[in-house]
């Protein structure tokens, strides 16, 4: 494939993260291509839910410089300068972010629906029968229009998740964060989730996702980047990144899986 | 001498207003202490160091002094500093001021223990910090402390009786005061302690039924 002219759903150029005296994340650079899958892969420790956080702005940078849909996200360069922006001046390139976390953060005193359809009346300021509206909309997609008067308590986890995902799309994000979705789902439940995620990928959303799932990656991944500590070891598609011989680093992550569903790329 | 209800039977009319002065003054004192203790909660998380430091030093004084000891200073000692009040009200306040100090503390830990990823989903989808306070820290806190809020208004009835002696018209007063004309202390103290009794035992269940109603919204992680 030649080098797309469009532009990027998400550019990381120089970033670094530390806390305290350790460095969690060194001089990263990724394009995060439009419209497609750009999996993060690594042991744990290695950074890549601290790099997914940056992106969310959950964590603010030591050093660098991420552009979303080339504005710039948390700081920006100016007169050769890193600057801090104000709040008002992120509000807009921070509400195409949609963020997906591991422990699902529903919130437990509302339903399904009140979780999907808040920040669309609280923050986006509709009415609460237009919030609705989107918000049954957005839970028919993840196949819950039916549990929209549920409370968190009262679902599976993999309900919880598709609830959850649910929330992010609300906002019609350009550009959708997965921090390992389905690692605290047991198998049965994860299968709903990462359908529910191939379906979005299908449909053309730019999507980052932190994932054990090595098959998921494989067979959804348009990009794969592997992380160790803190820095980006290999990045490629994932027949360039799993190709043989493999960088002995990931080869020895991988074996780790062998007994897992990374099977079929033995 | 012999243990003999009827002494007190002929001042059930003046019982009966006393206990509803008793009823009237911990629902009015609650309210208040949970407006107060939720205001102290929050400026002390929100409020910086200065806010915070202050309203420690408040809090440590009142949970560490009898609250006897609290209204006769606010109402024999007030006077000293231009601060002169009836005695509903200064009882009231008092009440009011000492239940607020116990309240913040159980809010102030029931807001830190809702779990971080809750407001990280919700500063992810844009909400900003007070409207994450109001939407999402506060109801999930009320859940989490209700059981250690029930306990507090629990404490509160029981100590609507030190009012008695600013001469408030409360239970204790006017039960005691039945005691003294007609000799018949046990009986009169007995009655007393029972009617605190079910009093307590009324709020208790008031906040076990609450607590099953919003099972629903609690987490089982």
């Amino acid at each position: 494939m030649t080098a797309s002219t469009a532009i990027p759903a998400a550019q990381i150029e120089g970033l670094d993260k530390e806390f305290g005296s350790v460095r969690v994340l060194d001089r990263i650079n990724l394009t995060i291509p439009a419209g497609r899958v750009t999996c993060l892969i690594g042991p744990s420790g290695s950074g890549k839910s601290t790099l997914l956080r940056c992106l969310a702005m959950l964590e603010e940078p030591s050093a660098g410089i991420i552009t979303i849909g080339g504005r710039p996200l948390g700081y920006a360069m100016e007169n050769g300068k890193r600057v801090k922006l104000t709040p008002a001046r992120n509000r807009e390139v921070h509400s195409q972010i949609g963020m997906v976390f591991q422990q699902f953060n529903l919130w437990p005193h509302m339903t399904a629906l009140g979780n999907v359809s808040e920040a669309l009346t609280t923050v986006r300021g509709m009415s609460k029968a237009q919030a609705k509206e989107i918000a049954m909309l957005k839970l028919t997609e993840v196949g819950l229009a039916h549990r929209c008067d549920y409370y968190p308590a009262q679902l599976s986890g993999g309900q919880q998740q598709r609830v959850a995902i649910a929330r992010a799309l609300a906002l019609e994000p350009k550009l959708m964060l997965f921090d390992e979705p389905t690692s605290s789902l047991d198998p049965e439940l994860t299968g709903e989730v990462l359908n529910v995620m191939r379906k979005l990928a299908e449909a053309g959303m730019s999507m980052v996702v932190v994932s054990h799932e090595i098959g998921f990656v494989a067979s959804v991944a348009s990009k794969v980047a592997f992380l160790d500590q803190g820095r980006i070891l290999l990045d490629g598609t994932p027949q360039e990144v799993f190709a043989k011989p493999r960088h002995p680093r990931l080869a020895q992550f991988l074996d780790t899986y062998l007994d897992r569903e990374a099977v079929m790329l033995a | 001498m012999n243990f003999d209800f009827n002494l007190v039977a002929g001042y059930l009319p003046a019982i009966g207003w006393a206990a509803l002065t008793t009823i009237g003054l911990w629902i009015v004192a609650l309210a208040a202490s949970i407006v107060i203790g939720l205001a102290i909660a929050v400026a002390r998380l929100h409020g910086g160091l200065l806010v915070e430091a202050a309203l420690r030093l408040v809090v440590e004084a009142i949970r560490g002094t009898p609250f006897l000891i609290q209204l006769f200073l606010l109402y024999f000692g007030g006077p000293f500093v231009g601060l002169t009040m009836e005695r509903l009200p200064a009882g009231l306040l008092a009440l009011s001021v000492f239940g607020g100090c116990y309240m913040s503390e159980v809010f102030r830990t029931g807001i830190r223990a809702v779990p971080r990823g809750h407001i990280e989903a919700a500063e992810c989808v844009g909400l900003d910090r007070w409207q994450i306070l109001r939407r999402i820290l506060l109801p999930e806190m009320m859940v989490l402390v209700l059981p250690a809020g029930t306990n507090i208004a629990v404490g509160l009835i029981k100590e609507t009786a030190v009012l008695s002696v600013i001469g408030v018209p409360e239970l204790t007063a006017v039960i005691s005061g039945i005691g003294s004309e007609t000799y018949a202390f046990v009986e009169a103290l007995t009655l007393l302690s029972l009617c605190y009794w079910a009093l307590v035992e009324i709020c208790a269940r008031l906040g076990r039924l609450a607590e099953q109603r919003l099972s629903l919204y609690r987490f089982a992680a």
